[in-house]
């Protein structure tokens, strides 16, 4: 893959290869030497700083925040599914006054960033209209609003991906449109689409800990709680350490999955054999959609 | 239409705050990931090994906790004073790289091997290769979904508001201390994006347009 660049090394650019790796890895080292030496200079890995880990009430507050966070991932996730599945829909439609709207409805809510979208929810609409929404529905619709806009986008280029004769064929036997969309198009673009889907669940997951920001019990918020205790010894570090590592280990568990489907799929002859520019182009969005925190 | 007005200076304040987070963060950003996908890239494995654990851990990392390290983490470590702002911005970088790193890299895998070999078959040495061939196919590739990585810093950056640096997402608390409308403002803040990110949708499209030729 990375064939493009250069031919097979030989024996001198063998050797420059090796001086630019030792001189890579005495970098990158020395970068986490000084960073850990930092830690140990500062007493991050003192007893004291690590004290919090045995308490049970800590572990149990931390392990309640853990669920929290994937309550608030659970419900935003199946409701932004639904939602991505209606705006498609809606977008796919041949009636202008139903694809315009659903149109303007994605564009606004994938323009407006998602943190301003779960102000307005919390802080906005809970003061001026005086309708309280608690912080985990302020955070789920937030991410319910923003994802299913995004996911519908997904749905919309796994259909438009196949091939006309599909939609062509399933008409020419006498099928509704309806019919056409539920039993010919659907299922082969969720096959297609699966990978991205699960790829954008894992930014469902990521922006969960936006609910730090609105005061939702998650486990960043409660790291951040736990870290500001004066009696422990304010163990900010140690505890985002901790959290850091249950966060990636998450997401990293949910993108293996996502990188496993992709692979199953891309092994299937029926999906290799679509045209590999509107493939490329639905993958290149998704790009972009997971940077968006 | 009072809340924005009365509040003139709040807002422009504030937008100012986001625009300079997102141009320092966006050329931070491609420096930072145009090196990586150098590393990902090249023909020195350990360099790959690097380039992959950094994205795939980042990729992974909530942008919020990445903010957090840094605005209350990073002071305990008593390396140099930064300011909230400063650290914001390697916030960002660092997070923003790893995506500008995934697009780069994959722009540069889409231009077909044929095209470098044929060019080092006519004598074009390693430099010529990448600067007149490679290159300039590839970029093609790269700068409409480029361009859509910097919407999302842009939108990002209003998380940096959660952790004191002034910017367009904190406006709500400083409306709700002077006794505005929270909605209308935050409505405001809202159409502000808009106005920000339209423009660069349209650029994008046009980019993608005019670029995407068939191979």
């Amino acid at each position: 893959m990375t064939a493009v660049l250069y031919d097979i090394p030989g024996p001198k650019a063998r050797a420059r290869n090796a001086g630019t790796g030792v001189l890579g890895v005495v970098l990158v080292v020395a970068l986490i030497g000084y960073v850990l030496y930092r830690l140990v200079v500062t007493g991050q890995f003192s007893a004291r700083e690590w004290e919090w880990i045995q308490y049970s009430a800590i572990q149990r507050l931390l392990l309640n925040s853990l669920l929290a966070t994937l309550e608030a991932f659970a419900v935003a996730a199946m409701l932004a599914l639904v939602l991505g599945a209606v705006l498609a829909a809606g977008r796919l439609s041949e009636h202008r006054w139903v694809s315009r709207p659903a149109t303007v409805v994605v564009e606004f809510f994938r323009a407006i960033p998602l943190l301003v979208l779960i102000f307005i929810l919390f802080y906005g609409v809970s003061r001026s209209l005086n309708y309280n929404f608690s912080a985990f529905w302020a955070l789920v619709l937030g991410l319910m609003l923003y994802n299913g806009s995004v996911l519908a986008e997904i749905f919309r280029a796994g259909v438009l991906a196949l091939p006309k004769g599909q939609r062509e064929a399933a008409y020419a036997l006498g099928l509704r449109k309806t019919q056409v969309m539920t039993n010919v198009l659907l299922p082969q673009s969720l096959r297609l689409m699966l990978p991205t889907i699960v790829s954008q669940l894992v930014v469902v997951l990521k922006d969960t800990a936006l609910g730090f920001l609105i005061q939702y019990p998650e486990l960043l918020y409660q790291a951040r709680y736990l870290g500001g205790q004066g009696q422990l010894g304010s163990p900010i570090l140690p505890v985002a350490m901790v959290v850091a590592v249950i966060y990636i280990a998450m997401c990293l568990l949910l993108s293996m999955l996502a990188n496993y489907l992709e692979r199953r799929t891309r092994r299937n002859p029926k999906i290799a054999a679509l045209d590999p520019a509107a493939k490329a182009k639905a993958e290149g969005e998704l790009v972009a959609a997971q940077s968006a925190e | 239409m009072t809340v924005l007005l009365d509040n003139l200076g709040l807002f422009g304040q504030a937008f100012l705050g986001t625009i300079k987070l997102f141009v320092v963060a966006a050329i931070g950003s491609l420096i930072g990931g145009t090196i990586l996908a150098a590393m990902r890239v090249s023909p020195v494995p350990i360099l790959r090994t690097f380039g992959a654990v950094y994205v795939n851990t980042v990729r992974n990392t909530p942008l919020t906790l990445v903010l957090l390290l840094f605005a209350f983490a990073y002071p305990r470590l008593e390396i140099a004073d930064l300011s909230f702002f400063t650290r914001a911005c390697l916030g960002l970088i660092v997070y923003t790289s790893a995506f500008v790193c995934e697009v780069v890299r994959s722009g540069i895998n889409t231009v077909p091997v044929g095209q470098a070999e044929a060019s080092r078959a006519l004598g074009f040495t390693f430099n010529q290769t990448l600067s007149s061939i490679v290159l300039p196919q590839a970029v093609r590739a790269v700068v409409p979904p480029l361009t859509n990585i910097e919407i999302a810093l842009l939108k990002n950056t209003t998380i940096a508001a959660g952790f004191s640096v002034i910017e367009a997402g904190g406006i709500y608390s400083t409306l709700a201390e002077r006794g505005y409308s929270v909605l209308v403002g935050l409505l405001w803040v809202a159409l502000g994006f808009l106005i920000l990110v339209i423009p660069l949708t349209l650029l994008q499209r046009r980019l993608d347009q005019r670029w995407s030729v068939a191979r």
